[in-house]
């Protein structure tokens, strides 16, 4: 049997620029005056894929994983015919259903109902299948009693299952989903993963998933591919795969000078965790302080900056969120300048596992959001046996989110 | 079971890729039912404001020119005459007018969803065509009134008319529109550009005033005037002026492929940069 998806050396070039990539008439008859008297400056381009070859068979399930910037919501346009390649070819066999974000073209003015059609039209129905299905999708996406009222007095929850539920019922052969669990409430994301798993499994369909979320990719897919800076370096076992990611990821530190992301007031230019003798790791015991260290840069004075960490597990459930409340820094503003900022999180409290922190300079009574970069550091958690954690001496797993060693008491109550 | 193959690859030579676009009917369809369905909810007039529009003009003209300029309209009485060079002229500037915004507006889409983007802007157009039966419906009451006789020929000279219209509608709304989304203040020309056409079209005085050769022979590449024509020969009967149907049809036809010819040749990329 031929690939579902057979590519073949694909790259994409993109211009590199600062402004955005249209441009005023004013300014192209401004700069053809400038070019006049001076030299034309070379543009700058860049490969977000170069030399992309990978063969996926039908009913294959492949996670796409890899920093931001990676190429990988790149390649799924591509290959969703978004945006067309600069060199190299694809092959797709069957029909590509893409997921690249749900709710497209909902109209306010329009009704529930309205909008299915509109909506499955747009992702790729045929009317006829629209209306085969109508019910199915009203019953999955759980608005029943509004489907006739205008999409505009719906909340921003139910306008989000209801788009869920029109993508949920597309029957391609090829499903492309990037990211769209990210949003929703917990429950609907279950139910909407367990669609997907049942559609995918019963039918032999070929999905490719692009998510941050390294669990998610481990239990829904059998093979992943690596993307590290528009090249494929690894591909592979879900599970192969994603450890060599979070090595690599781990590998994020000062050391390369370039900053990990930036905007014209703070840049951010390492984020590593590190032990109690400020030296940098990956694997800690389970009794041991993990200090998550960020050091970022201030470019320009007289912000109040708070800076923040969010922990998730591998299930994708957030631990905690904190933020830098206790420092002066909370109230004042910053001054320009290399900054290191670290959070310490006590020892005995998270449980055995991976962890993934996102972190964040921001400041919500301002409601501004400077930099926020997601599942930017691994970190892994190992028990201990030698020395007394919550576990003590019971064998197996542990479970429990947390594993925090609390402080017993027993006494006699009667003598 | 045979399954559908796309072949992925850099854009490569011009198509009109209208074979892609029947694949894609439906879908044309639900954006032209969604613009019509929106746009008739959104006005609690609804359909009667794109009627008495045109005919608050038509009296407006009537007003003024009928009486002061004095143009030989006959065997047309003024009223019928600018009635329907309005209901032309509308057709027309909506369908350039909304198929120019058009890509931009629909930025959101193009950079999720992939299909024939020309469906964007003709669907403008087919909105502003529903808007136009419309407008066709009153003025064939308002001919009745005016007991404007109908021949065997009326029909076919309309549609001829129409036919030109729509094509050189599309033309300069695919053009307009692929050139708004590379240049972003490329619209604030676009209402300068119409108000010349609109005044360099036989609307509201006959081409036969103008008398004087150069202006006249510039104005014949008007292609609303030679669709405008053709739809009046319709009621008169007349032959259609040879230079402005011949110089109209012809401006038509280009501009029709140059438009689709741009559109085309800069789509690929309009996901990039919208």
């Amino acid at each position: 049997m031929k690939p579902a998806i057979d590519i073949r050396n694909l790259g994409k070039q993109y211009p590199l620029h600062d402004a955005p990539p249209y441009v005023s008439l004013r300014d192209i008859l401004s700069q053809s005056v400038k070019k006049v008297f001076s030299p034309a400056e070379k543009k700058e381009k860049f490969w977000a894929l170069r030399d992309i070859n990978l063969q996926i068979e039908p009913g294959e399930r492949v996670g796409i994983i890899g920093r931001n910037g990676a190429g990988k919501s790149t390649l799924l346009k591509i290959i969703s015919r978004i945006t067309p390649p600069t060199t190299g070819e694809a092959f797709i066999r069957g029909r590509v259903g893409s997921l690249l974000e749900v709710g497209t073209g909902f109209h306010p003015e329009l009704t529930g109902r309205e909008n299915i059609y509109l909506n499955g039209s747009i992702l790729g129905l045929k009317k006829a299948e629209i209306t085969r299905q109508l019910e199915a999708i009203i019953d999955f996406s759980g608005v029943e009693k509004f489907i006739d009222s205008p999409l505009k007095h719906y909340s921003s929850g139910m306008q989000l299952r209801l788009a869920f539920s029109v993508a949920a019922h597309l029957e391609p052969e090829i499903l492309l989903i990037d990211e769209v669990l990210a949003v929703g409430d917990l429950e609907f994301q279950k139910k909407c993963l367990g669609k997907m798993e049942e559609v995918s499994r019963k039918d032999g369909r070929t999905i490719l998933f692009v998510s941050h979320n390294m669990s998610y990719i481990a239990s829904l897919c059998d093979k992943a591919v690596l993307l590290d800076k528009g090249r494929l370096v690894k591909e592979g076992g879900a599970a192969e795969v994603i450890s060599q990611y979070i090595s690599s990821a781990r590998s994020i530190t000062a050391l390369d000078n370039s900053p990990i992301a930036a905007n014209p007031i703070v840049r951010l230019l390492s984020v590593q965790s590190i032990n109690a003798g400020h030296q940098r790791c990956e694997s800690f015991a389970a009794d041991e302080t993990i200090g998550i260290e960020m050091e970022y840069e201030v470019l320009q004075a007289g912000h109040v900056l708070w800076l923040g960490y969010n922990l998730h597990n591998e299930e994708g459930v957030n631990l905690f969120d904190t933020h830098s409340v206790n420092t002066a820094q909370y109230t004042e503003p910053h001054a320009t300048g290399k900054y290191k900022a670290v959070a310490w999180v006590p020892g005995h409290l998270l449980n055995t596992g991976m962890y993934f922190t996102s972190c964040a300079v921001f400041n919500h009574l301002r409601q501004v959001i400077h930099l926020h970069e997601k599942d930017i550091l691994v970190f892994h958690v190992h028990d201990v046996f030698e020395r007394q954690t919550a576990r003590g001496m019971s064998p197996g797993e542990f479970p429990g989110m947390v594993r925090p060693l609390l402080e017993w008491k027993i006494e006699k109550s009667e003598t | 079971m045979e399954q559908p193959q796309t072949h992925i690859q850099p854009p490569g030579r011009f198509s009109t890729g209208f074979r892609e676009i029947w694949q894609y009917r439906e879908l044309f369809y639900f954006f032209t039912w969604r613009d019509i369905k929106v746009k008739y909810k959104q006005t609690s007039l609804g359909i009667i404001w794109a009627l008495l529009q045109p005919l608050g003009m038509m009296l407006l003209f009537t007003l003024l020119f009928s009486k002061t300029l004095n143009f030989d309209t006959r065997p047309l009485p003024y009223p019928v005459f600018v009635l329907s060079g309005l209901i032309l002229w509308n057709l027309f500037q909506s369908s350039v007018s909304h198929a120019g915004e058009s890509m931009i507006q629909h930025a959101g889409i193009i950079k999720k969803i992939y299909f024939p983007r020309l469906i964007i802007p003709g669907s403008a157009v087919l909105v502003a065509l529903f808007d136009f039966m419309m407008g066709l419906l009153i003025f064939l009451v308002f001919c009745l009134v005016y007991k404007q006789a109908f021949h065997w020929y009326t029909l076919p000279y309309f549609l001829g008319g129409m036919l030109l219209l729509l094509l050189a509608a599309l033309g300069t709304g695919t053009f307009l529109a692929a050139l708004n989304v590379k240049y972003r203040d490329f619209r604030y020309t676009i209402p300068f550009f119409l108000q010349v056409l609109f005044f360099s079209s036989q609307i509201i005085y006959p081409f036969n005033a103008i008398t004087q050769p150069v202006l006249k022979y510039i104005l014949a590449l008007n292609p609303v005037n030679a669709a405008i024509e053709l739809f009046r020969c319709g009621l008169t009967g007349q032959v259609p002026d040879s230079l402005v149907l011949v110089a109209g049809a012809s401006t038509t036809v280009v501009v029709f492929l140059a438009g689709l010819y741009y559109f085309r040749k800069t789509e690929a990329y309009f996901a990039d940069i919208a």
